[in-house]
C-alpha cells in the first residue's frame, strides 16, 4: 500500500499519521508487560493491511477525530491529542467499534503480545490444542432424576 | 449438458432431470444421498462453492479475524459473490447464514440436540400456536439415522431428553465444564453434556477433533460434521450431479400449474433453463420463500404455492442472548469445541412463571485472544489506554459465557418478503425481513437471562454482563413455508409437498410450524430424511 494513496482502499498520509497516532493511544506499549504499542511499527503495518471491510469504517472514525480534535492529531500535543482520541473512542458509533476491530484484529495476533500472554504464536491447524476431560463424576448428581422431559404419548401431559 | 430448445426464450435449456434439488445445505444434502437409491436422474443447484478444508480460517494466523470477514454469519458483511445481500433494518435479529456446499453447517456450532416430543404439540399441550401434523415419534427413526450418518457425540440417559444412543462419547468436560457442573449441582438444577456433531472418534472416515477452537468458523480438521463432508460424498459417490455457482432466480411452472423446471444463472453468469420433473426447494427459511414469491406468474400471481397467503410468514429466529462473567483462574477459552453442555432445567412449560414454552441453557467455553479483546471491547468491558493491558489480562481465558436458546412462537406479522428496491449480483430482488418480539419471547428471555446471572454468581463469576440481542443471531431460520393439515393455513402438507403444487416440496427449516427451544440442524435433517423417505414409498402416486 502506498502512503501517499487516497482511493477509496487506501488512507491518506495525513489519515494513516492521525490513524498511527491514535492507535498508539488505544494500546499503549506497557513495558510492564512487555509489549509493544498498536502503533509498533509491524503492528501497524499489519492493521492498514488488514483495514478490508473496515476500511470506510476507520475513514469515517478518523474524520470524526478531526472534527473534535479541531485540527489534525498529529499537530496537537499529547495531553490534547489523548483527550481527543479517549473523546472519539468513548463514542457509541459502529465506525468506532469498527476501528477498534481493525486494531484488535492484528495487535492480538502479533508474535511478542501473544508470547506475553504465554499463547504460541501459531496457526491452530494442524497442531491442535489439549482439552483436559475434567470431572466426570460431578453428573453422577443428575443421573437417575425422575424424567423432565413432557411424554407426549401420555395421557394428560 | 445438452442444449435443448425453449419455446418460450432462447435462453440455453439443459437436460430435463428427475429431481431438481434448490440448496446443497443441511436439509438439500440428506435428501439427496437419501433418494439417490432411487438410481433417477437427480441434479442439485448450489449457489455457492465447495469451502476446501485448506480454505478455513484455523489454518492461518488470522484465524480470528476471518470469522468478521470472508467467514462472517452475516451475508451482508461477508459480502462473497455467491452470497445475495438481506434487508434486515426492521428486524431486532440480523441475519446469519453461509452460501455453498455445506450452507449453514460449514457456519454452525455443531450443537445438536432434537426437538423434544412437546415441541410438536404446543397446542395439545400448551394452548398456544399448532400443533404439527406429525410427531416426535414419527421423526424418530429419522433422527437415529441421521445420527448415525452424522455422527453425535453425547451421552444417553439424559433425564430431560428423550432416550437416544448418541455414537460418540461426549467433548470433555474441561476446566469449563466442571466449572458449571459444580455450580448447577450446588443448585440443584439440571445439567447434561450437550449432543454435538463433532468427531471425538474417529468416524466414518472423518479425523477426531483436536481442539482447533471454536467450530463456527469451519473446521479445517473435518471433525465437525459439516454436510459437504457427511451426506454430500455418499450423495455424489450414488451418482447425483451437484452444480455449484449456480443461482435459482425462480422456479417456473406450466399450463397444468405443475413445477416445470427453474430459471438459474450458470457460473459464468449464463441464463438457463433447467427442466425438471420434481423441484425440492433447500434453500433456507429465507431463501426459500424468497424464492416462492420471486416465482410469481399468472397462475400463481401471490407467488408460488402461495394460495394460503403463509410464504414468508410466520419467520422466527430464536432469540439467544447471552450472559458472560469472568473467574480468576483460567479456563478452558477457545481449545475445543464452543459449547460443552446443555441445561433442560428451564424446557418445558411451568406455569407458575409468565410466559409458555421454554429455553436450552447452552454453556460455552470462553474465547480465543482476538475475540475476546473484540466482544469486550464492543461490549465495553475491555478500555482503551493505560487500563488497557491489566483488564484484558483479567478477562482473556477467564469466561464464562451461556446462550440462553428461547422458542419464539410463529407470529405472521414477522415475515419475509421482497424488497423494492435491493436485489442480488444477478438482479434478483433481495429479501426483506420484519422481525420483532414478542411480550412471550421477552418474558422468557428475561427469565433466562436471570437464571443464568445466578449460575454464573454461583460459580463465582464477577464483571457478569448480558448482551440480548444484537451480537448473537444463531442462524435459525425458520417456519415461513409452514407444513399443516389444512391448505388455507400451511403451505406444505405433512410430507413436505406443496398444497398448491404437487410435484414441488420443501424440506428446510421453512416448513416448521413452531421452533422448540434447540438448535434445529438435527430435527432439519430427521425431517429431510422423513420426506425422501415419503417421496421414495409414494412414487407411484406421488403427484396424485
Amino acid at each position: 500500500m502506498s502512503a501517499g494513496g487516497t482511493s477509496d482502499a487506501e488512507l491518506s498520509t495525513r489519515e494513516l499519521r492521525d490513524l498511527r497516532r491514535l492507535a498508539a493511544f488505544m494500546i499503549p506499549a506497557d513495558a510492564r508487560y512487555g509489549v509493544p504499542g498498536a502503533d509498533d511499527e509491524t503492528i501497524f503495518a499489519d492493521i492498514v493491511l488488514s483495514l478490508g471491510r473496515d476500511a470506510q469504517a476507520v475513514r469515517t472514525a478518523l474524520a470524526m477525530l478531526q472534527e473534535i480534535a479541531g485540527e489534525d492529531l498529529h499537530s496537537l500535543d499529547a495531553e490534547r491529542a489523548e483527550t481527543a482520541a479517549m473523546a472519539l473512542l468513548g463514542r457509541d458509533d459502529p465506525v468506532v467499534k469498527a476501528l477498534g476491530r481493525a486494531v484488535l484484529q492484528c495487535y492480538y495476533r502479533d508474535d511478542r503480545v501473544l508470547h506475553s500472554l504465554g499463547i504460541e504464536p501459531l496457526a491452530p491447524f494442524p497442531k491442535g490444542r489439549a482439552l483436559e476431560q475434567g470431572d466426570w463424576s460431578l453428573l453422577d448428581a443428575v443421573r437417575g432424576r425422575p424424567q423432565m422431559w413432557r411424554d407426549d404419548r401420555e395421557k394428560g401431559k | 449438458m445438452a442444449v435443448l430448445a425453449d419455446p418460450d426464450s432462447d435462453r440455453p435449456t439443459d437436460d430435463i432431470v428427475d429431481v431438481l434439488i434448490i440448496g446443497a445445505g443441511a436439509s438439500g444434502a440428506v435428501v439427496a444421498s437419501s433418494l439417490a437409491e432411487t438410481r433417477m436422474n437427480i441434479l442439485c443447484l448450489e449457489q455457492g462453492d465447495w469451502i476446501k478444508s485448506s480454505e478455513f480460517p484455523t489454518n492461518g494466523r488470522d484465524w480470528e479475524a476471518r470469522r468478521y470477514a470472508d467467514f462472517d454469519i452475516s451475508p451482508n458483511r461477508r459480502k462473497r459473490d455467491t452470497d445475495y445481500p438481506i434487508n434486515d433494518d426492521n428486524s431486532i435479529m440480523k441475519i446469519a447464514n453461509f452460501n455453498g456446499v455445506g450452507g449453514g453447517t460449514i457456519l454452525f456450532t455443531a450443537h445438536y440436540p432434537r426437538m423434544h416430543p412437546s415441541d410438536f404439540r404446543v397446542r395439545t399441550l400448551d394452548g398456544v400456536a399448532d400443533d404439527w401434523p406429525i410427531d416426535y415419534w414419527t421423526l424418530e427413526p429419522y433422527f437415529a439415522e441421521n445420527d448415525r450418518i452424522t455422527g453425535v457425540a453425547g451421552l444417553p440417559g439424559d433425564p430431560a431428553y428423550p432416550p437416544h444412543e448418541p455414537t460418540m462419547p461426549p467433548v470433555p468436560l474441561g476446566k469449563s465444564g466442571t466449572r458449571y457442573a459444580k455450580a448447577m449441582n450446588q443448585l440443584g438444577w439440571h445439567w447434561w453434556p450437550s449432543d454435538i456433531s463433532v468427531a471425538t472418534t474417529e468416524y466414518n472416515g472423518r479425523a477426531k477433533c483436536i481442539n482447533l477452537g471454536h467450530c463456527t468458523p469451519g473446521c479445517a480438521q473435518g471433525a465437525k460434521a459439516s454436510v459437504d463432508i457427511t451426506y454430500w460424498p455418499q450423495a455424489i459417490r450414488a451418482r447425483v450431479e451437484l452444480r455449484t455457482r449456480c443461482r435459482v432466480r425462480e422456479i417456473t411452472t406450466n399450463e397444468h400449474g405443475m413445477a416445470s423446471g427453474v430459471v438459474y444463472y450458470d457460473p459464468n453468469g449464463v441464463e438457463r433453463f433447467q427442466p425438471a420433473e420434481m423441484v425440492i426447494l433447500a434453500a433456507n427459511g429465507i431463501g426459500t420463500p424468497r424464492l416462492l414469491l420471486n416465482s410469481a406468474s399468472p397462475h400463481f400471481p401471490d407467488g408460488l404455492a402461495n394460495s394460503s397467503g403463509f410464504v414468508g410468514k410466520n419467520l422466527m429466529l430464536h432469540p439467544w442472548p447471552q450472559v458472560a462473567g469472568y473467574v480468576e483462574d483460567e479456563l478452558d477459552g477457545d481449545r475445543g469445541p464452543m459449547t460443552v453442555m446443555w441445561s433442560k432445567q428451564f424446557y418445558e412449560t411451568d406455569p407458575s412463571r409468565d410466559f409458555v414454552r421454554g429455553y436450552t441453557m447452552q454453556f460455552n467455553r470462553g474465547t480465543g485472544p482476538v475475540n475476546e479483546a473484540i466482544t469486550s471491547m464492543i461490549l465495553g468491558r475491555l478500555p482503551w489506554g493505560r487500563g488497557h493491558h491489566r483488564v484484558y489480562r483479567e478477562l482473556l481465558y477467564r469466561r464464562l459465557q451461556i446462550g440462553i436458546a428461547c422458542e419464539d412462537l410463529p407470529e405472521e406479522h414477522n415475515r419475509v418478503t421482497l424488497d423494492p428496491v435491493l436485489k442480488d449480483g444477478h438482479g434478483i430482488p433481495a429479501p426483506k425481513i420484519d422481525y420483532t418480539m414478542s411480550e412471550n419471547t421477552r418474558r422468557m428471555m428475561e427469565h433466562g437471562i436471570a437464571r443464568a446471572t445466578e449460575i454464573l454468581a454461583t460459580a463465582g463469576a464477577k464483571n457478569i454482563g448480558c448482551s440480548r440481542t444484537l451480537l448473537n443471531s444463531p442462524g435459525h431460520l425458520l417456519g415461513t413455508a409452514r407444513m399443516g393439515l389444512d391448505p388455507a393455513r400451511s403451505v406444505v402438507n405433512a410430507w413436505g409437498r406443496c398444497h398448491d403444487v404437487k410435484n414441488l416440496f420443501i424440506v428446510d427449516g421453512s416448513i416448521w410450524v413452531t421452533s422448540g427451544g434447540v438448535n434445529p440442524t438435527s430435527t432439519i435433517q430427521a425431517l429431510a430424511l422423513y420426506i425422501a423417505d415419503n417421496i421414495k414409498k409414494r412414487l407411484a402416486t406421488l403427484f396424485d
